[in-house]
């Protein structure tokens, strides 16, 4: 399968590719990994006109922390991230477990995080893992560049708050404190296929042991990935006991809105959610010393 | 448009679509198709080549023109004069194929995975395979022969 024609820019800078989405509007599309939407265009469910290519921008291509906060540029490869010293360390350990299972190993020296987050699949696995670490996207717009909230940003299937002539530029994650941890919990049929089911867990504890905060999303479960505001709220300020994190299991199954596919029913769907919110929470706290 | 590109150490200048598939150039325009194309979605691994040295891709799910100015390593790429790879023997010693079409794929993810990791483990090999797929072998004898290979050039690191 052969994608419909387009034209092709090379962005020659970070300005240079947003002058030029700026000029074409709905008929351009940023070419960043490529992983999600070259297949699109070869099955022709993406007919973009012209085609803008970042892969060239080096100044896009960064990961790094400091003054607390961990920023990714918007060609930054999931490889990158897999490799990356920091995300042995505990804190980080949500960013850990997604990286190790996004797509494949291959797929994964291309494919970007910023473009994963823009691509806004339903099943997509950094848009939950976004959710529950409360990331936000550095976005450029025509009035300058903004910081929009993860949960503002990820709008619809597919559609973000990325408008016609913007690009996003990075995304950025608070440095967890070190009393954090997290875990990606995903079920998939093989790998590289979308989850049958995903569940993005990061929980933060005070010092004697009960919940600071607590992020908790789903992926998979409805038109795009999606917070279970009541199971954070269950946790929070709470000492996570078993009650605890079956009632968060509960909610999360009570939020899970899939569709049925080969993959499995709604049935299914729903139970594995909170199946999956279990073990994430159970394996965060497990990685904290704290038996559940 | 235009691109060059330095496949196998061969400078190729090309007119082309832009909307040519990397696995497409190589096999059209450069006639080399050793790389094959499997599933068309990102999914099989058949058509795995090595950009700049030591990073495996899918070669049908990258545009020609995103390697312009880059360099490439086919499966055609791997055997020097006449002599087959370490990779490729290995492959051969141990029965690491039986149809073959998954082989090219196979053999230059290996290769990226050996210049990232000269010693891995047979679970960092099923690891870093799990993009490739092989309908025939079962897997185990590719695993030995990636295994193999990773003996043999840290036994000789002359050899590439």
């Amino acid at each position: 399968m052969i994608p419909a024609a387009f034209d092709y820019i090379r962005a020659g800078s970070a300005d240079d590719a947003f002058a030029q989405l700026q000029r074409l509007g709905a008929d351009a599309r940023v070419l960043a990994g490529g992983q999600s939407l070259i297949p699109a265009m070869r099955f022709r469910l993406a007919r973009p006109a012209v085609l803008v290519d970042i892969n060239g921008l080096k100044d896009l291509d960064y990961i790094r922390i400091d003054s607390g906060t961990l920023s990714m540029g918007a060609i930054a490869r999931d490889s990158a991230v897999e490799r990356a010293p920091w995300i042995q360390e505990r804190k980080w350990s949500l960013l850990h477990d997604v990286s190790r299972v996004v797509a494949d190993p291959v797929v994964r020296q291309m494919g970007t995080v910023v473009g994963s987050l823009c691509h806004n699949d339903p099943s997509g696995d950094w848009t939950a893992v976004a959710l529950a670490a409360r990331a936000e996207l550095v976005v450029r717009g025509a009035a300058g560049e903004r910081t929009v909230g993860i949960d503002d940003f990820l709008v619809d299937s597919f559609t973000t708050a990325v408008q016609e002539g913007e690009m996003a530029l990075a995304v950025r994650f608070s440095v967890p404190d070190d009393r954090t941890a997290g875990s990606y919990q995903k079920v998939e049929r093989k790998v590289g296929d979308y989850a049958t089911a995903a569940v993005a867990v990061q929980v933060s504890l005070n010092a004697d042991g009960t919940v600071r905060e607590a992020g908790i999303a789903l992926s998979a479960a409805g038109p795009c990935a999606v917070r279970v505001a009541e199971a954070e709220a269950l946790l929070k300020g709470q000492a996570p006991t078993a009650d605890l994190i079956k009632a968060a299991a509960d909610a999360a199954s009570r939020k899970s809105e899939p569709q049925a596919d080969l993959r499995g029913s709604i049935e299914y769907k729903k139970n594995l959610a909170g199946v999956l919110v279990s073990r994430g929470l159970r394996q965060a706290l497990a990685r904290l010393g704290v038996q559940s | 448009m235009k691109v060059s590109i330095t496949v196998n150490g061969v400078q190729h200048e090309k007119d082309v679509e832009p909307r040519t598939l990397l696995a497409y150039f190589l096999r059209e325009h450069c006639g080399l198709t050793g790389t094959h194309v499997g599933c068309d979605t990102s999914s099989c691994g058949c058509c795995v080549v090595v950009m700049d040295g030591d990073t495996a891709v899918k070669s049908c799910t990258m545009f020609a023109a995103q390697a312009d100015g880059h360099a490439i390593t086919t499966v055609e790429g791997l055997a020097q004069g006449g002599a087959l790879h370490p990779l490729q023997q290995a492959f051969w010693d141990q029965h690491g194929l039986q149809c073959g079409y998954c082989t090219p794929g196979m053999l230059m993810t290996s290769y990226a995975l050996l210049k990232h990791k000269p010693n891995p483990t047979d679970a960092e090999v099923r690891e870093e395979l799990a993009g490739n797929l092989c309908r025939c072998t079962g897997y185990n004898n590719i695993v030995k022969a990636v295994r193999q290979a990773a003996e043999t050039l840290q036994a000789a690191p002359a050899q590439k």
